[in-house]
């Protein structure tokens, strides 16, 4: 069964991919959100 | 904001009520992050619409008359170009509108900068997925073909755009030479949906943006395909929300620290 590892593997590595790079988005937003006071958050 | 619950996503105030202190409440105040209710709302609808994507594309959806079980690779393959796409031209239209409004706002290009990322990532996993799908139906992970190779040069563009990015200056700088460069790039895109009709291509031709308008698939394959769409335009929109936001604090962060360096040196001076 080749073409299951192929087929499950594309959709583990697009998840993977775009769950390392939701993560690093929260994080580094958490991260700024530390140092920027709640004032100058437009969105809240 | 005072209210008893915790809000872990937007890292509002989280309240604690110790038991043996019924008088005492204990309050810890985080600093509020990125999220908001739409961010959660649209981030659960996201991560939803991926589990019917992986229900319908591995599951529920028939194998392929010729592709047989490869067609599976496209549910993820096809929706993320698109949405690589759409990224593209909302990066483009933001330039344009940073460019040719009196305002110049650099929300604009926030939001230009936050597009182009989600596009990479999104053109990224095209080309990797893509690879695994060529190696199943062609032999092959890679052919020098005008569809791959018009979008490997769309990622090395974009890649390039978000260096461009970085190079320095103040904000404003930032903001045109990059807005220019978008409206630039985004021209790359016609090329690449049309390269296989432009040259010979190993790659096949469009299956539903096709010119003719007719399209040549199975109801559940077509809805497979639509899952993926939805799924990747939710998970577009929730990432442009958070990095838009994350993006607006770095430049005030930034613009604190060149204000507070500015302040030690004239300090420095008058000493």
């Amino acid at each position: 069964m080749e073409d299951a590892g192929f087929i499950l593997g594309s959709y583990a590595l697009t998840l993977a991919a775009v769950a390392m790079f939701a993560w690093r988005t929260i994080r580094s937003g958490r991260r700024l959100a530390e140092q920027v006071p709640d004032e100058d958050k437009y969105w809240l | 904001m005072n209210g008893d619950h915790d809000d872990d996503d937007t890292g509002n105030t989280m309240t604690t009520t110790d038991p043996a202190q019924t008088a005492d409440t204990v309050s810890i105040t985080a600093p509020r992050s990125t999220g908001t209710s739409a961010t959660r709302v649209v981030g659960v609808a996201a991560i939803v619409a991926m589990a019917w994507l992986v229900a319908f594309g591995l599951g529920f959806s028939p194998a392929d008359r010729d592709q047989e079980e490869a067609v599976r690779i496209l549910y993820v393959h096809v929706p993320t170009i698109w949405l690589a796409y759409l990224a593209f031209v909302v990066t483009a239209i933001a330039s344009a509108l940073y460019l040719f409004t009196s305002k110049q706002s650099l929300g604009w290009d926030r939001a230009a900068g936050a597009s182009a990322e989600i596009g990479v990532v999104f053109v990224a996993v095209t080309l990797v997925v893509g690879a695994l799908w060529g190696r199943l139906t062609w032999g092959v992970f890679w052919q020098w073909d005008a569809r791959l190779t018009t979008t490997a040069l769309l990622f090395v563009t974009y890649v390039g755009y978000l260096a461009v990015r970085r190079l320095g200056g103040s904000h404003r700088q930032r903001a045109r030479r990059s807005a220019v460069l978008g409206l630039i790039a985004v021209l790359e895109i016609p090329l690449v949906h049309w390269s296989v009709r432009l040259w010979r291509s190993l790659h096949q031709e469009a299956t539903v943006l096709d010119t003719d308008g007719d399209i040549d698939m199975d109801g559940l394959m077509l809805f497979s395909l639509f899952v993926g769409v939805i799924a990747f335009t939710l998970l577009y929109a929730w990432l442009m929300m958070h990095r838009v936001r994350a993006m607006a604090m770095e430049d005030l962060v930034e613009d604190r620290g060149l204000d507070a360096a500015l302040a030690a040196r004239r300090a420095e001076g008058g000493a």
